[in-house]
């Protein structure tokens, strides 16, 4: 039950994420959609995940998010699409239909069950390469973080130029 | 069809990436654009965990889920940082105004 509520409040925030007018109003239903992910991750039997998605999604993310909206200004997001909208429903209806077909009847085996190391083990020991990888996407973040840092510093700092020199 | 958690997970999966590709298709707005990478991703994060859940495999499951948080996160901070610098330069964050070709 618990399961089938947080799935109706994942895909409502999701939803409204996208058809909110205002940025912030849809960062603030995606961080939503991030807090009830990690809640479904929990219920899955992956709390470590749960936690570190509540933590990065919805905390990190939305800051993130909400400063760049700071940044750019709020703009009116009613835009017409790029294609047409019918054409957007039937090839986004169409996908979702080839995707259900295939994943919906292969669910339900039992599990099979082998002997498996633990969550430290297989992510440290097995995996070292991947983490070789993350640690190369956090130097991008780092850079992206530099951007959009630099972006305000440069901006204030060139009213403020003539006042330093003088 | 049975609404067992494996199937409730499958359901919330296909439609978190149905309002994903939906949004990709429609919006026009840069930093919407990553919302929906956002929600996609998501998508992709719960459908690894429940993978490894039907295999058998949870903590490898559970490890590539990690990997996709990180590359999710740098997504987002370089998708927000590109769509600073192209308000700045370009004045707009409309798709459409990037483009110097005629449509």
């Amino acid at each position: 039950m618990l399961h089938l509520l947080t799935a109706v409040g994942i895909l409502v925030c999701a939803i409204q994420a996208i058809r909110s007018r205002r940025l912030i109003v849809s960062a603030l239903w995606l961080a939503g959609t991030s807090a009830l992910v990690a809640l479904e991750l929990y219920l899955l039997g992956a709390p470590e995940i749960g936690v570190i998605e509540l933590s990065v999604g919805a905390g990190l993310v939305t800051v993130l998010f909400v400063f760049a909206i700071n940044l750019t200004g709020e703009e009116a997001a009613d835009l017409k699409g790029l294609i047409k909208e019918p054409l957007a429903v039937v090839v986004s209806v169409l996908s979702i239909v080839l995707l259900g077909i295939l994943l919906v009847p292969g669910v339900d085996r039992a599990a099979p069950s082998f002997g498996e190391a633990s969550l430290k083990a297989v992510l440290w020991g097995n995996r070292q390469l991947d983490v070789i990888l993350q640690a190369a996407l956090v130097f991008c973040g780092v850079l992206g973080v530099l951007g959009l840092l630099g972006e305000r510093e440069s901006a204030a700092a060139e009213p403020g130029h003539s006042e330093d020199s003088e | 069809m049975n609404l067992s958690v494996p199937n409730i997970v499958i359901l919330i999966v296909i439609g978190l990436l149905g309002v994903g590709a939906y949004a990709l298709l429609t919006v026009r707005n840069l930093i919407k654009v990553v919302v929906a990478l956002q929600i996609m991703v998501k998508a992709a994060m719960l459908a690894l965990v429940l993978a490894g859940r039907l295999q058998g495999q949870e903590n490898l499951g559970q490890s590539l889920a990690l990997t996709v948080i990180v590359a999710d996160t740098i997504v987002a901070v370089v998708g927000l940082a590109l769509a600073v610098e192209v308000r700045r330069v370009v004045g707009s964050l409309d798709l459409k105004a990037l483009t110097t070709l005629r449509r």
